[in-house]
């Protein structure tokens, strides 16, 4: 791996929508991430810079940004990755509003995700015994190939269909409806597939697969999207959807 | 785009498949056998088959593209959603008259 110079030049987006990049000098530190740069700059420099974190370890999803033109998760991207000439430009996530510098408004994401139907709806009560869900069977291998995101929003940053179409789900939220339609103990498939028939919804994706590319960790929204887009269509054929 | 655009889209992308496929090689045996338009005119003249066929093209083509028109405009361009439904219907309507003229000359 090539030596990093001792400093390292920082670009950060300051202000809202019509703000602009900033340079700052951050010393090189060993195992540097992207989210240690920024968090140097608040700390040591400008206290007055907002940006979101929370676990540092890649488990909330909080710290995604876009990092040299790509929408990574800071907290996990090592600078010595992606700052290969000693300089760093990072933005708040593109297709998201911007509060402030890094941080951007999640509530349009997270509302599609509820526009989605991206909720279980439970089919049994507590006093129900518990359902047997094997491992091996095939809705269980799909709803567990999808499972593990952490709503970091990289995937909606990336995709280019969320750019152009203000009312597309998006992958994220898309990709949890798949897991729902996968969860044998779910019973709101009904009108969850109904949400996503729609316009807007998983027909409006293009398999660009920008999220997938994306996605730090290496989910394929893309393929549970398609999924959608057979199961849906198969429930129109059959009568049981209105477009 | 919804379920039912969706589904027409598909339907008719697999209906052009075999459709466009013998298509090219019409247009390759014609040449390779160096017909003339009335010799071309004299097989599709009359012909019920060619006739449909070339009519299940046309209305296929008309179809698909009148959707993918729509998305384009509804995605790329400032029209809504309604108005680039309209704008594609007419696309489409203009495709299928133009396409089903071209059907009549050769078949009628």
């Amino acid at each position: 791996m090539p030596e990093l110079p001792a400093e390292l030049a920082v670009s950060l987006w300051r202000g809202g929508a019509q703000g602009r990049y900033e340079t700052y000098r951050v010393p090189r530190r060993d195992s540097q991430t992207v989210l240690d740069v920024v968090t140097y700059v608040q700390r040591h420099i400008d206290p007055t810079l907002s940006y979101r974190f929370a676990c540092r370890v890649g488990m909330c999803g909080s710290c995604a940004m876009t990092v040299n033109g790509r929408p990574r998760w800071t907290c996990r991207t090592h600078v010595a990755k992606v700052a290969g000439s000693g300089t760093l430009e990072i933005g708040p996530l593109e297709n998201l509003p911007v509060i402030k510098d890094l941080a951007t408004d999640m509530a349009p994401f997270f509302e599609k995700w509820r526009q989605a139907k991206g909720a279980f709806a439970p089919s049994r009560t507590r006093t129900d015994p518990m359902p047997r869900i094997r491992p091996d069977s095939p809705a269980r291998i799909a709803a567990d190939a999808a499972i593990e995101c952490i709503n970091c929003g990289v995937c909606y940053a990336a995709c280019d269909t969320v750019r152009w179409n203000a009312d597309y789900l998006g992958p994220a939220a898309l990709n949890r409806t798949w897991t729902l339609v996968n969860d044998e103990r779910d019973a709101g498939n009904a009108a969850r597939l109904q949400a996503v028939a729609a316009a807007g919804g998983c027909h409006a994706c293009h398999s660009h697969q920008s999220c997938q590319e994306h996605c730090p960790l290496s989910l394929n929204p893309t393929a549970s999207i398609a999924g959608l887009k057979r199961r849906t269509a198969l429930a129109y054929l059959k009568g049981e959807l209105k477009p | 785009m919804n379920v039912r655009l969706y589904v027409w889209q598909r339907a008719t992308a697999a209906l052009m498949v075999p459709l466009a496929a013998v298509h090219l090689a019409v247009i390759f045996y014609a040449t390779r056998q160096g017909f003339s338009a009335a010799e071309i005119l004299a097989r599709t003249r009359g012909s019920v088959a060619w006739g449909t066929y070339y009519a299940l093209f046309v209305a296929a083509v008309s179809i698909h593209a009148a959707i993918g028109v729509r998305n384009v405009l509804a995605e790329w361009s400032p029209l809504s959603e309604r108005r680039a439904g309209r704008l594609a219907i007419a696309f489409g309507v203009l495709l299928a008259a133009l396409g089903f003229r071209a059907v009549a000359a050769v078949v009628l």
